[in-house]
């Protein structure tokens, strides 16, 4: 057992997309040290639920911090700002007694509220759908060592391949842009040779997806990269940039 | 996908918009403060430099029509992503950024530069088009011809002497009947010196150029990022040079200015 | 009941090629007038979605999670074993067969576990053709590690993230689907049961989790691929959202769950912090390969260490009792998942337990790091070092890790034929969520291996046969009686979870039914606790239907009103997996019964008796359910028992 802490608590309330939504404050009380953030929701939750109110709404499920679920704003920081952790691996050692801690969902017009914490992050599936895989049908594949890949490029591949799709990216950036996210997967597939048969039509239409899906352009402010959980470089939003040139240029119809 | 539309109706194409013409109006600026500095090599020299930049002639179109085209293409995709960024990002609420490793703040935060470019940017933008007013249009007020210095504008203009060794003769205001006012070419010396005793007018510009240079100073390193040129293993080195070239740049602008006020250039 | 397994005839390397030819096809112009319901979109379910519409037929793919890239699967970190051979060392589809057999301690069926060994390779050129960015030599070609003590090098892995890049894979080739309009994709979408018409599995009955809406959906054929119900245990390694609604729903519709009692216990957990605590961290099982397992000799120093008046560090050696060095010589640390862990729980139950909890014992790097220096060993494992430092706040650089055992598989789940067909026409079962081919223990990067053998190379094939016998038009209304029938009971459950307000929250039944079942038909069972655990669920489920209080209504996003369900079913679900084991007087794989043990404290198998998948079938809520046995014949394998010595 660690310490215990008494905070504060001010969390976005939001009935539905449609509510306009609100703050309301919470005491947690007696909140040990050696809790992730998440659990100390589940007690302040347990708490309002016996009380007969309806707890706070937020997405979480592998609580290992790799599925990508948990999505908050923690005081104006997506996944609370320890670097590479997202919110449910953050643990409450890191706050001090008597804090107030503000919690917020992801705010970006792509990601719209379902409820309080909850939000729409299905964007990021349609972008997928648009482009973000190698066309092979099951079965129809070669040998897996037929074709060598050079271990640099698969482990840079590696690197973007990371990504967890949790949004913080969105999030963080004043621009809700989707880049570093677009970019992990444009770059993760040009990276092997698998990827390269696709590799102008995959830049082209992810890159027009996430437009239409009306997040916002790169300010190259650097905050996604801050914020990302699996440290995703910003190399690779100048990967992606060079991407979708190169594939206008060689693709670009006039 | 057609290559127009992919780089001015998608937000990458955009970027690339942004980066070429701002590398563009870069080299203006570049260009600019060279040309500028001639001021300390007295009038005749800074004289003679606009006047060749005049005599260019239908070139000089050419590049006042580029650099317009590149600075509107500046704006143009500039206010477009910025209102797409803004409805992109949506209502948020102004909260104190606390990261729990507080030292990361600085990471997470957009740096001022960063957040404030099309702030910067318009401000540059008003700047530039009242510098238009006073060298090209020459609007008298801000050429400082009020006060003790009665005279019209005509009179800034320059009378050209073949003399013997057929150089040419800057003289402001012209003698009394002597040539034509306003023919061949300008007393931009005069200008510049008679501007910059107008305390609004170095005010103005110091703070345009300091504005110029926070712009520059992020501006220039996303550009290599817009393109696709930065990784990184020599992104330091681009981000460290931007803002050295940024310093440079003010300092090279401003010492003008400085040299007026302190009555170095007269 | 008839548990036909549908074994092919003729040699073992050849039953699935012979089956395949013997399988009846759908005429290719007629697939696009068959559907398909997949529920779940983790491994198993994502491939068998993108498999199924790649080959023409129409697929609705059902998800709880925001989005199919969110199964469970992601969080496997090990790897993925295929009889690649590539790195020489011996190893074949025999060689990998007859490991997992033996591994599943002889309770798996042969022919699946070869067909499974036989399709792993071609697992690993599809994931490498997705873009999977699998380890690298400097040469370019696959890199593999030795895993889960195996002899040969055969698995293959993505840094500790395997299972994430290969569900990622699957995701693409489902995304892709997705956008080509032949998968339609209901996210946040829960199965609450399944519709039989004419006994054969025809639809199913989901909650929109956004809206509440409940609604109706028909197929030709239904695939369960919703994982296990490791969360019955309350902890365990599971992601919070798993659950066993989907497949106890169908038991309850009459399909026959087999072997529940079988739950994978690993070793290498981070050990509980507190009341608090949500679910359970594993920690990559290759710390074992370098770090010492000990605990204090004396049970009085292991005290001082947990009130914290003693170091680790102070202990000298000869008061550490490295435990599992000393009873097992020659593996030593590296002993299989199942015994590791009870001899874990054996020690601590001798109050040498090392955590303030005294449930935990140490896993030294203290001798790793004298050895090999500390980068090395920060190569090695320095993402895991970090993963522990942020869970604990501890440095296991410099003080001895915590582990101890968790809930991390079940080996369990619905009973299915060789074509991975349930005893119900019509329902087809893949992944974790059937009674697989991993026996009474599954070893390691195994799991990846067969969701995604069932998913890709199985049921796509299997399931056409049931199809092509069907024929397009045998689809029903989804507004026929049995379709609304359904509905109405699902309202009606709903309307009961929300109307009860009473006292309790569904997570403290949730935790109490779990400290029931951890205690009782844990790591270690035995008959008395079993019948003492028989006699407390129900109690705790009438409890349930009487004071449990889920605030909120229907129509919205209702967290609470979720779990109820969910905690409803583990309710039901783990009285018959304590039946499971209380029926079965034996030891074997992760079963342990503690009358049924070797002189030494082994597992003691008995071959004679318990030859058999134990499959259940549902007799009505008051009658208790029948167990059916399928006798497991051996003709490749000779039985023998485990020793690791």
């Amino acid at each position: 057992m660690g310490k215990e802490l008494n905070l504060k608590l001010k969390v976005w309330r939001q009935d539905n997309t449609d509510d306009s939504g609100r703050f309301e404050e919470y005491d947690a009380k007696g909140i040990d040290t050696d809790m992730s953030f998440l659990e100390m929701l589940d007690v302040v939750n347990e708490g309002l639920n016996e009380d007969g109110k309806e707890p706070i709404a937020f997405d979480s499920d592998c609580r290992e911090g790799i599925c990508g679920s948990c999505s908050m704003v923690i005081n104006g920081v997506p996944h609370g700002g320890q670097q590479g952790t997202t919110a449910c691996q953050l643990h409450m050692r890191h706050f001090s007694d008597g804090m107030t801690i503000t919690i917020e969902p992801w705010r970006a017009s792509a990601f719209p509220v379902q409820r309080d914490l909850v939000v729409d992050r299905t964007a990021f599936d349609r972008i997928q759908q648009a482009g973000g895989f190698v066309s092979v049908r099951t079965g129809s594949v070669p040998d897996a060592n037929a074709t060598p890949v050079p271990k640099e490029d698969a482990d840079l591949a590696m690197d973007a391949a990371q990504c967890i799709g949790c949004g913080a990216c969105v999030a963080a950036c004043k621009n809700a842009s989707a880049m570093l996210f677009v970019a992990a997967k444009v770059s993760h597939l040009s990276l092997v040779p698998q990827g390269q048969p696709e590799r102008e039509r995959r830049a082209l239409a992810m890159v027009q997806k996430m437009d239409e899906e009306g997040f916002g352009s790169c300010t190259v402010t650097g905050s996604c990269e801050a914020v990302c959980p699996k440290q995703i470089s910003l190399d690779f939003i100048a990967r992606m940039n060079r991407e979708y040139g190169c594939a206008l240029i060689k693709k670009g119809t006039v | 996908m057609n290559l127009i539309k992919g780089i001015f109706n998608t937000s990458l194409g955009r970027k690339y918009i942004m980066a070429i013409t701002g590398a563009g109006l870069f080299g203006f600026i570049i260009a600019h403060l060279l040309g500028n500095l001639l001021v300390f090599a007295g009038p005749a020299a800074l004289n003679e430099y606009a006047k060749k930049l005049h005599d260019l002639g239908p070139l000089l179109w050419v590049a006042r029509l580029g650099l317009l085209a590149m600075a509107g293409l500046h704006i143009w995709s500039a206010l477009k992503l910025t209102t797409e960024n803004r409805e992109a990002a949506g209502k948020r609420h102004e909260v104190k950024v606390d990261p729990v490793d507080r030292h990361r703040r600085d990471d997470i935060v957009a740096r001022f530069a960063a957040r404030t470019m099309i702030f910067s940017g318009l401000i540059i933008a008003a700047f530039a088009f009242y510098h238009l007013a006073h060298y090209t249009w020459k609007v008298p007020q801000i050429n400082g011809i009020s006060g003790e210095f009665k005279g019209d504008f005509e009179t800034y203009y320059v009378h050209e002497v073949d003399g013997d060794n057929n150089q040419t003769a800057f003289v402001t205001p012209l003698p009394q009947g002597e040539g034509a006012e306003g023919e061949n070419a300008s007393d931009v010396y005069r200008m510049v010196v008679n501007g910059f005793n107008v305390s609004w007018v170095v005010g103005f510009y110091v703070v345009a150029i300091g504005l110029l240079c926070v712009h520059l100073s992020h501006g220039l390193s996303a550009m290599f990022q817009s393109l696709g040129m930065k990784n990184k293993n020599y992104g330091k080195w681009i981000d460290c040079g931007a803002k050295a070239v940024a310093i440079l740049i003010f300092l090279g602008y401003i010492s003008i200015p400085v040299a007026v006020l302190a009555g170095f250039v007269k | 009941m008839n548990l036909d397994a549908k074994i092919p005839s003729g040699p073992i390397a050849q039953k699935w090629d012979k089956h395949r030819f013997d399988l009846n096809l759908v005429n290719p112009a007629n697939k696009r007038k068959y559907e398909v319901i997949v529920v779940g979109s983790g491994l198993a379910g994502a491939s068998a979605a993108a498999s199924l519409a790649e080959l023409g037929y129409n697929v609705k793919c059902f998800c709880y999670q925001d989005s199919p890239r969110r199964a469970h699967s992601i969080a496997a970190q090990g790897g993925i074993n295929a009889a690649k051979n590539y790195q020489n060392d011996g190893d074949s589809v025999y060689r990998l067969f007859y490991d997992t057999v033996k591994g599943g301690d002889y309770r798996s069926r042969e022919a699946n576990v070869y067909r499974l060994a036989q399709v792993s390779v071609n697992i690993i050129d599809q994931c490498a053709a997705q873009g999977v960015p699998f380890a690298r030599e400097y040469g370019g070609l696959l890199a593999n590690r030795s895993f889960g003590g195996a002899q040969v090098s055969r698995t293959f892995y993505a840094r500790g993230q395997t299972g994430q890049q290969l569900l990622l894979g699957a995701y693409s080739a489902l995304s892709r689907q997705i956008g080509l309009g032949k998968v339609k994709m209901y996210t946040r979408t829960e199965l609450l049961d399944v519709v039989l018409v004419d006994g054969q599995a025809k639809g199913i009955v989901v909650r929109n989790m956004v809206t509440g809406e409940i609604s109706r959906h028909s197929a030709h054929a239904v695939v369960l691929a919703t994982g296990g119900y490791g969360n019955v245990f309350y902890l365990s390694t599971n992601a919070m959202g798993c659950n066993v609604t989907a497949t106890h729903r169908a038991y309850k519709r009459g399909a026959a769950f087999a072997n529940p009692c079988y739950t994978q216990i690993h070793p290498t957990c981070i050990p509980v912090s507190g009341d608090h605590q949500s679910k359970l961290t594993l920690m990559s099982e290759s710390l074992r390969n370098d770090g010492r397992v000990w605990v204090p000799k004396s049970p009085d120093v292991a005290e001082k260490i947990r009130k914290g008046e003693l170091h680790p560090s102070n202990v000298t050696d000869a008061e550490r009792d490295y435990y599992l060095e000393r009873k097992y010589p020659s593996f030593g640390n590296l002993v299989p998942r199942d015994v590791a862990s009870r001899n874990s729980k054996e020690v601590c139950d001798e109050g040498r337990g090392v955590v303030s909890s005294g449930l935990g014992v140490y896993l030294d790097f203290a001798d790793a790091i004298n050895r090999m220096g500390e980068s090395t060993v920060r190569e090695r494992y320095g993402n895991l070092f970090d993963m522990y430092e942020k869970i604990t706040g501890s440095n296991a650089y410099q003080n001895p890790m915590t582990i101890y055992p968790a809930v991390h598989y079940t080996m369990g789940g619905l009973w299915v034929d060789y074509n991975l067909m349930s005893n119900i026409p019509g329902l087809f079962v893949i992944g974790e969520a059937n009674f697989s081919e991993h026996g009474a223990n599954r070893l390691g990067a195994s799991a990846l291996m067969q969701g995604l053998a069932d998913g890709y190379f199985v049921l796509p094939y299997t399931i056409g046969q049931y199809l092509a016998d069907g024929g397009p038009d045998n689809r029903p209304d989804p507004d026929s009686s049995e379709f609304t029938g359904t509905e109405d009971e699902v309202r009606s459950r709903i309307d009961k979870l929300l109307s009860i307000k009473g006292k309790r929250t569904p997570t403290s039944f949730h935790r109490e039914l779990g400290q029931i079942i951890w205690e009782k038909c844990g790591m270690a069972r035995n008959k008395s606790g079993l019948e003492e655990a028989i006699r407390k669920i129900p109690e705790l489920r009438e409890e349930f239907w009487s004071n449990l209080n889920v605030p909120g209504e229907n129509a919205s996003i209702n967290q609470s009103l979720e779990l109820a369900g969910r905690v409803a079913d583990f309710l039901e679900f783990g009285e018959l997996m304590c039946r499971d084991a209380l029926q079965r007087e034996e030891s074997c794989g992760g079963h342990f019964r503690e009358e049924h043990q070797t002189a030494e404290g082994e597992a003691k198998r008995d071959d004679e008796n318990f030859a058999f998948v134990g499959a259940w079938e549902y007799k009505g809520d008051q009658n208790e359910p029948q167990l059916h046995k399928e006798s497991l014949e051996y003709e490749e394998v000779k039985m023998t028992q485990r020793s690791y010595k």
